[in-house]
């Protein structure tokens, strides 16, 4: 049985069989594959429509729908304040450097005498205006620094941290501006 | 220094875009249009209400690509939630089956392990299979596709991006040598803890689209999805392409656009932490 069948599988292998069988030549009919195939998103129509669908596309709402968190709103606050702060110091810097050319007189003896004649509540408003985002970013900055050792990700811990954030440099400026 | 990078950014992108709108593979023109409100769309009742009915309103979000003119609008349908199952989910398909046949949104497994049905449901991304119906009658519930993401119709975005991004990363097993027993790549039950927390992603896309960095450098940011999944194969001890693997994400943008803003953590479905993955990430490039 089985030196016949070895026999008969080689002379197939080598292309020399015989068709002995009705069975062998059935099996070699199923093996030869004729079906043709067209990829469907060659077809140029179909790619014109789905290109015109696309162009027409809109974008799905994003920063109007998304539900206020800290997480979020203490990142842009963070990217704000020190917006704030480093274009504070350039447009202070560049106006300290200009200002003998221009006449202005902003060094400190002349702003302290400026500010003293200030009513109160402008001298409060502005104190607090400009430790509320140093503080700020400066607490945040810890924060992240924090992060960048890979510690403190859990969600609740992230909300808490935002929050003691926002409580500190509330209350920390309010000493500021009342120093 | 935040604000010279900003400016600098901003001169380098208006001199980029008359480029980047002809080298773009597809429509990045269209702008986010306003959304019709529900009070100017019809509201699509429950069939037969009984007497004790909970009925709860949904507002759903719907564009038709057939109308590409069209502005996309909100939709409001009502819902006995005596009659509804406990799931979001549940209630679109009962609107797909009972209301409006129309209704157009990805879904497969309802369990939560396939990630198709990631859409933005009450201001958060989540799965709907996932997302118990409030039971306050009072409030209602409104429902969007993914953030920021192209709209192919209705509750259905357009992840082609996504997933490009996701074969960027190869995210599948890189080795050169065999292993020393010519048997299996092996591992210690600590090196296989590491992966923890990381295999288990289903890219359903619900932390990159609640991304802020993510929605605005969408074509060069990865996102924290895809972020997770590359560290994913950083921490694999079986993986020897590490190094590349840091080098290919060694940019301004494709890493670094994280700014630890962690609303991924906060939104995943499944409970992973793409930001800690994102960290791990940083921290392995900044110690090598």
């Amino acid at each position: 049985m089985t030196a016949p069948r070895a026999l008969q599988l080689g002379l197939r292998r080598t292309g020399l069989g015989v068709k002995s069988t009705f069975n062998g030549f059935k099996s070699r009919i199923a093996q030869r594959r004729v079906a043709s195939t067209q990829t469907t998103s060659e077809s140029a129509a179909a790619d014109n429509i789905l290109v015109k669908q696309r162009l027409a596309r809109p974008v799905s709402p994003h920063l109007g729908i998304y539900q206020a968190n800290i997480a979020m709103y203490g990142s842009a606050f963070n990217r704000i304040t020190g917006s704030i702060l480093s274009g504070a110091f350039y447009i202070f810097g560049f106006a300290y450097l200009a200002a003998p050319t221009i006449g202005w007189h902003i060094e400190t003896p002349s702003m302290v005498a400026a500010v003293g004649s200030w009513p109160i509540w402008a001298k409060i408003a502005t104190k607090f205006s400009v430790a509320f985002p140093f503080l700020f970013h400066s607490l945040n900055g810890v924060r992240h620094l924090v992060w960048d050792t890979g510690r403190g990700f859990a969600t609740k811990t992230t909300a808490r941290s935002g929050w003691v954030v926002v409580a500190a440099s509330v209350v920390g400026s309010a000493i500021l501006t009342s120093v | 220094m935040a604000t010279s990078r900003a400016l600098s950014r901003l001169a380098l992108r208006r001199a980029a875009a008359p480029t980047s709108v002809f080298t773009r593979t597809f429509a990045t023109v269209s702008p986010s249009r306003p959304v019709v409100p529900e009070s100017q769309t019809s509201t699509a009742k429950e069939p037969s209400p009984e007497k004790d009915a909970r009925i709860k309103t949904f507002h759903i979000y719907r564009w038709n690509p057939d109308e590409p003119t069209s502005k996309p609008k909100m939709q409001s349908y009502t819902l006995d939630l005596n009659k509804t199952g406990p799931m979001m989910l549940d209630a679109l398909i009962r609107i797909k089956n009972e209301l409006d046949p129309t209704l157009t949104f990805r879904r497969s497994c309802r369990e939560g392990i396939c990630g198709s049905c990631a859409m933005n449901i009450d201001g958060v991304n989540t799965l709907a299979c996932l997302c118990r119906i409030p039971t306050e009658t009072t409030q209602e519930s409104r429902v969007y596709p993914l953030p920021h993401m192209y709209v192919v119709k209705d509750l259905v975005p357009d992840l082609t991006n996504f997933y490009k991004q996701y074969r960027s990363i190869k995210p599948y097993l890189q080795r050169d040598t065999p292993p020393p027993d010519g048997r299996e790549n092996r591992q210690s039950k600590a090196e296989r803890r590491k992966l923890d927390g990381l295999y288990e992603c289903i890219l359903c896309a619900c932390c990159s689209t609640s991304c802020p960095s993510y929605w605005w450098n969408q074509e060069e940011y990865l996102g924290p999805a895809v972020l997770l999944q590359s560290y994913r194969w950083i921490a694999d001890s079986r993986d020897e392409k590490t190094q590349e693997r840091q080098d290919a994400l060694n940019n301004s943008m494709s890493l670094y656009r994280c700014h630890t803003i962690l609303n991924c953590s906060r939104v995943c479905p499944k409970g992973l932490n793409p930001g800690l993955a994102i960290a791990e990430i940083k921290k392995s490039m900044a110690f090598t």
